[in-house]
């Protein structure tokens, strides 16, 4: 099962500089475990306390996860990944 | 530097002013490695704040969906500040996750929804440092085909 997950540029050092890898995982959760195998640090810039991060957006087939269930959206295969950290400040 | 042309500055002027007390928020498109500030973006501050601004979520991926199928990267992320100055704050700094792009701050605080001149300053934050650089503004861009 091949999920492909859209990197975003800050995240690229975890990616070799790649823009797209693929992983697996029937959750969003077991996605990123997966991720954290190939792409050792990625999951702490991507998970805080058990959560996804405040100012991290990950999508799901152009969905925010937020609305379908968090680190528990689920997927399949051919789903499209795209995380994007969130344009904010003070 | 950045080198920016009038109309874009204008553009951004306009927005922090209009939005005012609010921030404003939105970025300036532009080629891949470029580093051309092209095709200006307004986007609404979801937050609706004095004090924070973010991209909504939606918005964000339509933005990020466009730019790539264009070949496009943010040049420029620009916001307001309205009370305070245009240097970035410690969760601009936090949270700024795009090391190529000039961040733009612009501050309304002297004159808020008038007219009248308002601070306009750009930065490179770069893991947690932020080093000011100089802006230029010129009437047009230089033509694509001439520029190194």
């Amino acid at each position: 099962m091949a999920i492909e997950v859209r990197i975003p540029t800050i995240l690229r050092t975890y990616t070799d500089g790649e823009k797209a890898v693929n992983g697996e995982g029937a959750s969003l959760t077991a996605l990123i475990d997966d991720l954290e195998v190939n792409h050792p640090g990625i999951k702490d810039r991507l998970i805080e306390n058990g959560d996804l991060r405040r100012f991290v957006n990950v999508y799901i087939n152009d969905e925010d996860v937020r609305f379908i269930g968090g680190l528990e959206a689920e997927l399949k295969d051919g789903d499209q990944v795209v995380v994007l950290p969130a344009v904010a400040g003070g | 530097m950045l080198t920016i042309d009038r109309a874009t500055y204008d553009a951004i002027v306009a927005h922090a002013k209009r939005d005012h007390p609010d921030e404003a928020c939105g970025i300036v498109a532009g080629p891949e490695g470029s580093d051309r500030p092209e095709r200006f973006v307004e986007m609404v501050n979801a937050a609706g704040s004095p004090t924070f601004y973010e991209f909504d979520s939606t918005d964000l991926f339509q933005l990020y969906k466009e730019m790539d199928q264009n070949d496009e990267e943010p040049v420029v992320v620009y916001h307001s500040h309205t009370a305070t100055e245009a240097y970035p704050s410690r969760t601009d700094i936090g949270l700024a996750s795009e090391p190529g792009a000039h961040y733009v701050l612009v501050s309304t605080r002297e004159h808020g929804n008038n007219d009248g001149p308002v601070e306009f300053r750009s930065y490179r934050i770069v893991d947690g440092e932020v080093t000011e650089e100089d802006v230029t503004v010129v009437d047009d861009l230089e033509p694509r085909n001439e520029s190194s």
